[in-house]
Parts: C-alpha cells; structure tokens; sequence
C-alpha cells in the first residue's frame, strides 16, 4: 500500500510538514530583538539559544552550522537572520547559503540599524514580508519515503522500555521498510549497549559504521573523564536493581529498543544534515531535550516522535513533537501533553503492534498538517546547541 | 485500574516477561502477552516485585538470558518455566554496579 502526506515542496526536493518564517538569531546577544519580531508577526518561530560569542573558534563553526541547518530544514519556508554585528558567528554565510537554497531570506544588523527598537522595526517589516511571500504555498501529496523521523525518550520509567520505546521501535522499523529516513541520537544511553548497536551496524561491528560507534561512546566518556567523571562504573545503580533491571546490557537495550531492529546505516556528526540518506542513522547528540531537539530538526528531521512515562512535556518551535507515553497513570493525570497513550499496552488494553499502528496513522497526521499537543500549546521556549568548548 | 495480571513479552525470541502487576506471589497465575497481543497463563515462582521479570519457557544454566530480542546476560542456573529472573539466577556478561 501506497503511503502519502500532505507536505510542503522545498527547492531541495525536500517537503516540510510545516511552512514557518523562522527568525533565527545569530547569537544570544539578538534574542531580545527576535523574540520582539515574532511577538507581533504570525506564522513565525524562534530560535532563542544561549550560543554565538565568546567560545572557541571549532564552537563558533558549530553555533554556525547549527543555525544555518535550522534555516535549511524542510520545515522553514523562509528565515530572517537577526544579527547584532559584533558575533562570533558568520551571520553573512548563514545568509547567503540559506540564500542559495532557493528560500526567501533576510538579514538585519541591529548595531548598523541603530539599536533595539529600530531593528525591532526593520525586523517586523522584514519578518512581515517573508510571511506575505510563503503563507500561500500549497500543500503537496508526498510519498511516505520522504518522511524524515527523528525519535527520543525522556522522562522515562519502568513502563518506557516495555510499551512507548516498543511503538516508538515499531514506527521507525514500519518506516525503514517503507523507505523512509529515521534518526535515533542519545549517546549517552548506549553504554553498556554499544555492542549490540554496532552489531547491527551495515558492515559488521568491526566495520567503519560499527567502529564509529564505538568511537562516539568512547569520545563521549572522554570528555566525562575529563573533569573527572567515570560515566560507567556503577551501572545499573542499585536503585536500577531494585527496579528490576539486570544488568547495564538491560537498561541500554530499554532505550536502544525506539530504533526498531533495521540495520544502521551511519553515524552522523551534530553538525550533518540528512541530504539523500535513507534508512536507520545515528546522530551524535546528547539526551537533553534542549540540545537534541534543536540538533534533530537541524538534521532535517521534519518531526519527532517521544517516548515518555513520567511526562516530558517540550517540543520544539519548527519540529512538531508526538509524545508517546508508556504509563497509563501519567496518560491521563498529563492528557493535554501527552499525544498518544501507550499504557493501554500495560494495563493490558492493547498490543505493541495495535498501538504501533495507532502511532503510524498519527504520523501521518501530524505530518500533514495536524498539530501535537505542544505545538498547540507553545511549549516550546527552550532551546539549545550542543557545544563542546568552554565559554570564555 | 487493570486486573489482568499482565507480564510483558515484547520480542518474539525473549525467554523472559516483565510483570507490570502488584502482589504477585508464589503461585500466582499470570497472563504473558506478546507484541501481537498473544496470550498464555503461567504460575509464577517466587515473589516478583512490579516491573520485574520472569522466564516464559525453561532456561538452561549457561543459556543466554534474552529480551528485547538481544542478550541481557547469562542463566547462572536452571531456571524453570515461570520462574523470577533477576541478579540471583542470572549474571550479566558485561559487568553488574553493585559488584
């Protein structure tokens, strides 16, 4: 059977399940002048992170690919840069590449424009235009091979590993057989499971996928080291124990379990973008909400889908976000966050494949058009990029 | 809110399920399900706390312990059918915190 959406057509041949102006400041320093802009102008979003000034040179590229990444997602029909003129990061080259992509872009300089209230000014009108030229677009049929997935867990508990990350594993397998691309990151939760996921890996785990992987958990317990943290001794905990888990392989497995079982095609950096690739990758990211989601929608990922049990409530501004929570208690005390209830599977209600079919149908829905719980209700104010430096 | 005696089986090669049930005792009878919804009643042995496991078949000593379709360690005895499978019947291959 033939799968389709409603999506919007990008230049790239990429289509978007929302069309936004996103007003994206170049650094923290312009957020004020940002936030001003989408106060008053519908049909706009805003990227307010806490990046962009005094960090490292290799941060400031990153703060920079970031941000142009965003403007590039599929789900942005157009950007207004908002730059204070003084950055560390290069504003114009965020222009010009946003530029070159074929979307409507803008750029302003509050320094140049004469403070706060005139790049206000400059920015509504701006903002407003941007508006007036995509507003119109229409939505096209696209097939289900287009869909770009992106999927997490947070705020988990006994019930996350056994119900919510089993539907969120079914969808993202569903969509690998479908052609589809699909996302996982959180590479924090690998350890102690690194070995099972490079399995899986195209080429083996001794393989370049494989090594890779194995070289992402081991960067990343290095920068733990660092300051003097060892992230692996002591797992499970002993309160992990007393909630029944095993051994380490078994509290990985709980969260690895949201990929699904296809194979891995690759490992991509926090800066990459999905271009043409298709099936299960991996992204280099961290699990907190703030840093992966801005990195999964810079990656392309047109929505997320969210494994909870104890109720995370965020989404992200350009990225809508499906919570998919496994505890039938937080289900319904958290209703108008939660999206869709997978502690059916608990209490016994429904199968993992029943409520995986569910979630594939909300997919499409959202996907086209319709709203997550968040995203109704804005919740989506905070956000951040992974850096790797120290501030200066 | 439920009174089916739930114990989860989310991958068809897994020898154990997760009890997602109160006061299951020795004796108790459970449902085990599988991701299709598929059902078979088992009595458990030994007293199994909410969110813990049990074997849905008999595992040798030595046999590998599976859910999620993966490996979470090795059965350190035989471990009969229904039975409660935590760190006192089965080892973990890569390293357990409270050692």
């Amino acid at each position: 059977m033939g799968y389709t959406f409603q999506g919007y057509r990008r230049p790239d041949g990429k289509f978007g399940s929302r069309n936004l102006v996103a007003v994206i400041p170049s650094v923290i320093c312009a957020n004020d002048v940002a936030q001003a802009i989408c106060r008053q102008v519908q049909g706009t979003i805003g990227y307010f992170h806490h990046q962009g000034c005094c960090q490292l040179p290799s941060d400031l590229k990153r703060v920079t690919q970031v941000l142009l990444n965003l403007g590039l997602s599929p789900n942005v029909g157009a950007a207004l840069i908002v730059s204070l003129g003084c950055e560390g990061t290069d504003h114009q080259r965020i222009y010009e590449e946003i530029k070159a992509s074929g979307k409507p872009v803008e750029i302003i300089h509050i320094q140049e424009l004469g403070g706060t209230s005139r790049a206000i000014q400059a920015g509504i009108d701006a903002a407003q235009s941007l508006v007036m030229q995509i507003s119109g677009q229409q939505r096209e049929t696209a097939d289900i091979s287009n869909v770009i997935m992106a999927i997490k867990c947070g705020g988990s508990d006994t019930t996350s590993g056994m119900a919510s990350n089993c539907v969120v594993g079914y969808v993202a397998d569903k969509l690998v057989d479908l052609g589809a691309t699909v996302i996982f990151g959180e590479t924090t939760e690998f350890l102690g499971g690194e070995h099972i996921l490079a399995k899986r890996a195209v080429g083996g785990e001794n393989g370049p996928v494989g090594k890779k992987i194995y070289e992402i958990v081991d960067r990343m317990e290095k920068r733990a080291k660092a300051i003097g943290e060892d992230m692996r001794g002591g797992q499970p905990t002993p309160g992990n124990i007393a909630g029944g888990l095993s051994s380490i392989e078994e509290k990985s497995l709980g969260a690895i379990v949201k990929s699904g079982h296809r194979p891995i095609q690759g490992v991509l950096e926090y800066t990459d973008r999905i271009t043409d690739q298709k099936g299960l990758w991996i992204k280099d990211a961290p699990g907190r909400e703030p840093e992966i989601l801005t990195g999964m929608a810079a990656t392309g990922a047109q929505f997320m889908m969210f494994s909870t049990g104890r109720g995370a409530p965020q989404g992200f501004a350009s990225m809508p976000v499906i919570k998919v929570c496994g505890n039938p208690i937080t289900y319904e005390r958290m209703c108008h966050d939660m999206d869709l209830n997978a502690g059916r599977i608990i209490t016994g209600e429904k199968s993992i494949e029943e409520v995986g079919e569910e979630a594939f149908a909300k997919v499409l829905n959202v996907l086209s058009g319709q709203m997550t719980k968040n995203e109704a209700l804005s919740y989506f104010g905070s956000i951040d990029i992974f850096c790797l430096g120290p501030v200066i | 809110m439920n009174t089916i005696k739930l114990a989860l089986k989310v991958d068809d090669l897994d020898n154990v399920a997760t009890i997602f049930a109160e006061n299951i005792t020795d004796g108790t009878e459970v449902e085990i399900r599988d991701k299709k919804g598929n059902s078979e009643l088992v009595h458990v042995i030994g007293n199994v706390p909410y969110g813990h496991k049990i074997a849905v078949r008999p595992i040798a000593a030595g046999e590998h312990i599976m859910k999620y379709g993966e490996s979470i360690g090795g059965a350190s005895r035989d471990i009969a059918k229904g039975e409660y499978v935590h760190i006192h019947n089965m080892k973990a291959l890569r390293g357990r915190g409270d050692l």
